[in-house]
């Protein structure tokens, strides 16, 4: 049976919406990806029949908040396919890998190196960086081959055994393009080096199996994955996580503490400290429920098809240029595109006139931008939910921008 | 809506690329970031000696609504001081809505931005530049 997409779209309130006279044609789920009612039904139960602190409280109202919060660190946990109790919540992504970047950075030395590569988002960039000015690591950078994927043939001359850790965008929220970590995986521990990705542009396509990864560490997001904002995930294993020092002192995260000394809870809860965002943890966890119980083999191929309508329609317009993989393999539906003599911000706001939602400019990808002498791209990022009509409102628009803009 | 935005004569300010290039013997060159959007104007005045502007080029990596401005700016920056430099600013600005009163030539063009609150620093942009360069 194919791919329901009208079925998938009716989960989605905002997709129904008419917002100006205008239909929602949302492609800009890079950014943010909308959500479906059962998410926003889990974060009304709590917040309507279960609002309470979690851990502490002994009342029934905070027996009901524990469960909840607990039952989505679960559901997290499974999605990713490790154990529950390797699943830390955070603020986001971001706040994520800064996590590993200062705790698991405390254990660096000055001279060991970190790798990362040259189209990694800001947020895995400037913790290292940050690290760099507190503790004297030295950061390599992989560079990008013209296709927009992180060039892996730099690897046997960037791994060496200063190389201590490995950071890197398990697919690239600019080129959509999916990283070969198998071959990370192999670089790095032939030399005894600890891996993480940036998962925000891979979790929202689909369950994960990290062990099979081989790798160390893994952030995603929440807001990218059909959650609320203002919560993240961080995977680590759990003899890494409890070799870690915290992150942020408080409540929730201690052993004991005297006015002499305090010591640290185990993981997950070491790196939790204080009241964590707890709707937004629920609302995540049945984000992650729905999506495992999507039909991803047929959503994967349908993505797939949006990807080639999409490149198909932009050839036929005289002047763009896609950055980033030309075919369909080893790639997640993220397309950025420039249009000659049209600079990428008012190709979107022209988009926005068709009721089309993209992203336009660096995209937090500056040094990328820089690498190719880029102005910025136009964005465009699918989830299972978008359709043809939204491919071919914003092939009309870039059309009407060619048009009307140069 | 965005088509209102790009009304004809926003267009052909930015097309016109009044000023646009750099000058042989700038008294002072600089340059200004929108960390946010990645617009980037790089200005060159050539100063009398009384401070005021006896020539100016740009150069801008930005939206059409940044090359506008910068377009715009340049037809009228020769002959100004700092002061008259802010008066264009206090004029793009009403133009925005973000101050009241009458707008004048050309940055009354810019009346569709009000609108738009994000894109306004983008016509604002060239303005901080030069206000930069008068400093």
């Amino acid at each position: 049976m194919s791919f329901d997409v009208a079925a998938v779209r009716g989960q989605f309130p905002i997709l129904s919406e008419i917002i100006d006279g205008l239909p929602v044609h949302y492609l800009d789920n890079g950014a943010s990806a909308q959500t479906p009612l059962t998410v926003i039904d889990a974060v009304r139960r709590y917040e309507t029949t279960g609002r309470a602190n979690v851990l502490r409280g002994v009342h029934r109202l905070a027996e009901r908040a524990t469960e909840a919060y607990e039952n989505a660190r679960a559901q997290v946990a499974s999605f990713l396919g490790v154990p529950t109790m390797e699943i830390v919540f955070t603020g986001g992504c971001t706040a994520a890998i800064n996590l590993v970047a200062f705790s698991y950075g405390a254990l660096l030395k000055p001279g060991d190196r970190i790798l990362l590569s040259e189209l990694e988002h800001h947020s895995n960039i400037v913790p290292w960086q940050l690290l760099r000015s507190r503790s004297g690591v030295e950061l390599d950078m992989l560079p990008v081959t013209t296709d927009g994927r992180i060039d892996l043939s730099a690897l046997p001359r960037l791994v060496t055994p200063k190389t201590k850790f490995v950071s890197l965008a398990h697919v690239s929220n600019v080129t959509g393009a999916l990283l070969d970590v198998r071959t990370v995986v192999e670089a790095a521990k032939a030399v005894g080096a600890k891996v993480m990705l940036d998962g925000a542009q891979r979790a929202p396509h689909g369950p994960l199996d990290l062990p099979s990864l081989g790798i160390d560490f893994y952030a995603f997001s929440g807001h990218k994955a059909y959650g609320p904002n203002g919560i993240g995930v961080l995977w680590g294993r759990s003899e890494l996580m409890d070799a870690m020092p915290p992150f942020m002192g408080g409540g929730s995260m201690i052993g004991r503490v005297t006015l002499a000394e305090t010591t640290w809870a185990p993981s997950p809860r070491r790196f939790e400290a204080g009241t964590p965002p707890i709707g937004p943890a629920i609302g995540l966890g049945a984000a992650c429920a729905w999506m495992q119980a999507l039909d991803w083999a047929g959503a994967h191929e349908h993505e797939m098809d949006l990807v080639q309508r999409l490149m198909d329609g932009l050839q036929k317009i005289d002047g763009t240029q896609i950055f980033g993989p030309a075919g369909l393999q080893n790639r997640y539906p993220v397309v950025s595109f420039m249009l000659d003599g049209v600079h990428p911000h008012d190709v979107a706001q022209t988009l926005d006139s068709f009721g089309v939602a993209v992203r336009a400019g660096h995209h937090c990808a500056q040094p990328l931008m820089d690498r190719f002498d880029l102005d910025g791209t136009t964005r465009v990022s699918m989830a299972p939910y978008n359709d043809n009509s939204d491919i071919d409102a914003l092939l009309a628009g870039v059309a009407h921008a060619a048009k009307t803009l140069r | 809506m965005s088509d209102q935005l790009y009304q004809e004569r926003i267009v052909a300010l930015a097309k016109a690329k009044t000023g646009a290039g750099k000058l042989e013997n700038p008294t002072r060159t600089v340059r200004r970031d929108n960390p946010l959007c990645g617009d980037r104007v790089i200005l060159d005045v050539r100063l009398d000696g009384e401070g005021r502007i006896a020539e100016i080029g740009h150069q801008v990596r930005g939206c059409l609504l940044c090359q506008a401005s910068a377009s715009a700016l340049s037809a009228v920056a020769v002959g100004r001081d700092a002061a008259g430099v802010a008066e264009l600013r206090r004029d793009a600005e009403r133009a925005l809505g973000r101050e009241p009163g009458e707008t004048h030539e050309p940055f009354d063009a810019f009346a569709p931005v009000a609108a738009h609150k994000a894109r306004q620093d983008c016509v604002l942009l060239p303005l901080e530049a030069l206000k930069d360069a008068l400093s």
